[in-house]
């Protein structure tokens, strides 16, 4: 997975390419029926190129955080086949699943940050398990948090935060080493829409970076608007899958803040980030 | 190579969850107090306990007009029987030197009563192994068919070994050897129960940390590292306050009555400093294995 870490000129990473190399997410007929009988994904077959943004949509309970923690692993399929940059994760012993997990960067709807680490520690962290020097944890992570707009809260404590400041935190540990691909499970889903936009036009710069970003979340409205590549899931099935033209794959990310904002109904003045 | 990163993410787990890391230090330290007090006092009544068996003995009483061939012959034969330790001649004269010794009154007047020394002259045989005495009976005075023992050797007057008392001191013992031994492994049982509870208990409080960790791609080792290190440092410091309160104790209490009873049989015990670094070790030992293995639970995300 180390090649796919270079980052990539903007135009050419924002277009959807499932032609192009191997997927970054490859699905297969993947079914997970719970022990409890209920069933999370039923014969999901999809695939995601390198640099596309990826909306998973659907009712709660559809399948979307099963899909996105059967891709970490988190979970076993029960059928079919999950490739991860080429590599099935079926058969992927559970020695590998560590340095599975450092390439791929996540964020959750509860943030899941370490409760009694401040915010530096809590990015750092992520650049301790991979064994990253004492000087470039020194450098990159003020950086990042710089990235997002969290420069002054560096030794606040998680419970300090606002819940969109803590999202920030969640995705400045996701994506501070660089990971070629970022999941993201209802990010915007505990924050009002003003920061959802803030933490969607965040995800959206990270994608400009090369990274493939796949979001699950149920706000349909917010998707729509943002016209990227819509996956609808329902009852575990994958109903619709867009591979919509419909957005310009070179949109900057202030345009892209604008027209949401626009379009949502919010006022122009964003986070100044 | 890591070792300051592990060490500082320990001190900070420790601070941070002071109030269960107390916890699991206070049991420590009362496990390894009751450890420390309790192994002394089981090395005691064992050997005690031996020290009663080893009064099981085996009297062969000669013949008063064996010859100088017999006795030999005799001699040589116990000195060869299996599972015999020592054999030790008692004479005539030191058999009643003895008894007078054992009861002065009876003897103010009676040896003269009697004439003549009544006593026979006696091989004392003390068993290797108390339990199996009857082995050595057997082979000196086989049992016949009838039930009387009828000495093996020429020079054998009669075989005794007090079957009564020597019966009642194996049952006693041995119950005695068992309890002990049941009791001591009941009590190390729950001391490494109780101390895997506790830290169960400070680990569980922080399993949402545990999968956080996981869940950004840290190996089951470097999660695990700190815990035992904390594990090692909570064992470490029970262990010292557990010692020092023994040190106290001992001080305090038992060495003025030492001294005070000399006289008193001072069973073989450990010595104390053998038994501190014992303590130390097990309580190290025990936490920071709980602390690893408490914690696999919690890493199968």
């Amino acid at each position: 997975m180390a090649s796919t870490r270079t980052r990539h000129a903007p135009t050419r990473a924002a277009r959807p390419a499932p032609a192009r190399g191997t997927p970054v997410v490859d699905l297969r007929g993947v079914s997970k029926v719970y022990d409890s009988g209920t069933v999370g994904l039923d014969r999901a077959t999809l695939s995601i190129g390198r640099g596309e943004f990826v909306f998973l949509v659907g009712p709660t309970g559809c399948g979307k955080s099963t899909c996105i923690r059967l891709l970490m692993k988190e979970l076993e399929a029960s059928a079919g086949e999950i490739l991860i940059a080429g590599k099935k994760l079926n058969d992927m012993s559970r020695q590998r699943v560590p340095s599975l997990r450092r390439n791929i960067g996540v964020v959750f709807q509860d943030y899941k940050l370490l409760p009694n680490r401040t915010v530096y520690d809590n990015v750092a962290y992520s650049l301790e398990v991979i064994g990253e020097s004492r000087q470039d944890i020194r450098r990159k992570v003020p950086d990042i948090l710089r990235l997002v707009g969290l420069s002054t809260k560096l030794h606040n404590f998680p419970d300090e935060l606002s819940g969109g400041e803590q999202q920030r935190v969640s995705v400045a540990r996701a994506f501070v080493n660089h990971p070629p691909l970022l999941l993201a499970d209802e990010p915007t889903g505990n924050l009002d829409p003003e920061t959802s936009i803030g933490i969607m036009q965040l995800i959206y710069r990270i994608n400009r970076t090369g990274t493939t970003v796949v979001v699950a979340t149920h706000d349909s409205e917010m998707v729509d608007k943002m016209r990227r590549r819509v996956i609808e899931l329902r009852e575990g099935r994958i109903i619709r899958d867009e591979l919509s033209g419909l957005y310009r794959p070179d949109e900057s990310t202030t345009e892209f803040a604008v027209r949401l904002r626009g379009e949502m109904g919010v006022g122009p003045e964003g986070h100044p980030n | 190579m890591r070792a300051g990163f592990f060490l500082k993410e320990a001190m900070r787990g420790l601070s941070r969850n002071s109030a269960p890391a107390l916890a699991a230090l206070l049991t420590v330290m009362l496990t390894a107090l009751v450890l420390g007090v309790f192994i002394p006092i089981v090395q005691a009544t064992t050997g005690t306990a031996n020290e009663v068996r080893n009064r099981v003995v085996v009297d062969v009483y000669v013949k008063n007009d064996a010859t100088a061939g017999e006795r030999k012959e005799l001699r040589a034969a116990l000195d060869g029987t299996s599972n015999v330790k020592t054999v030790d001649f008692i004479s005539k004269a030191e058999g009643l030197e003895q008894a007078r010794k054992k009861n002065p009154r009876a003897f103010k007047d009676g040896a003269e009563l009697l004439g003549e020394n009544p006593l026979p002259d006696t091989f004392r045989v003390t068993p290797e192994d108390p339990g199996k005495v009857n082995l050595i009976v057997d082979r000196l005075a086989p049992k016949e068919a009838d039930g009387v023992r009828v000495p093996s050797l020429a020079g054998i007057d009669e075989v005794r070994n007090k079957e009564e008392d020597t019966e009642k001191i194996l049952s006693a013992t041995g119950l005695v050897k068992i309890l002990t031994a049941g009791l001591a492994a009941l009590l190390v049982f729950a001391s490494v129960a109780l101390i895997a509870n506790t830290l169960r208990l400070s680990i569980f409080a922080r399993r949402r940390e545990v999968e956080v960790m996981k869940l950004v791609g840290a190996t089951n080792w470097f999660i695990r590292w700190p815990f035992v290190i904390e594990g090692i440092f909570v064992g470490f410091m029970g262990g010292v306050l557990a010692v020092l309160l023994l040190t106290i104790a001992k001080e305090t209490f038992i060495d003025p009555l030492a001294d005070r009873f000399a006289l008193l049989a001072a069973p073989e015990t450990i010595h104390f400093p053998l038994l501190i670094v014992v303590l130390l070790l097990a309580c190290i030992a025990v936490s920071a294995a709980g602390s690893a293995l408490t914690l696999r639970r919690f890493l199968r995300v």
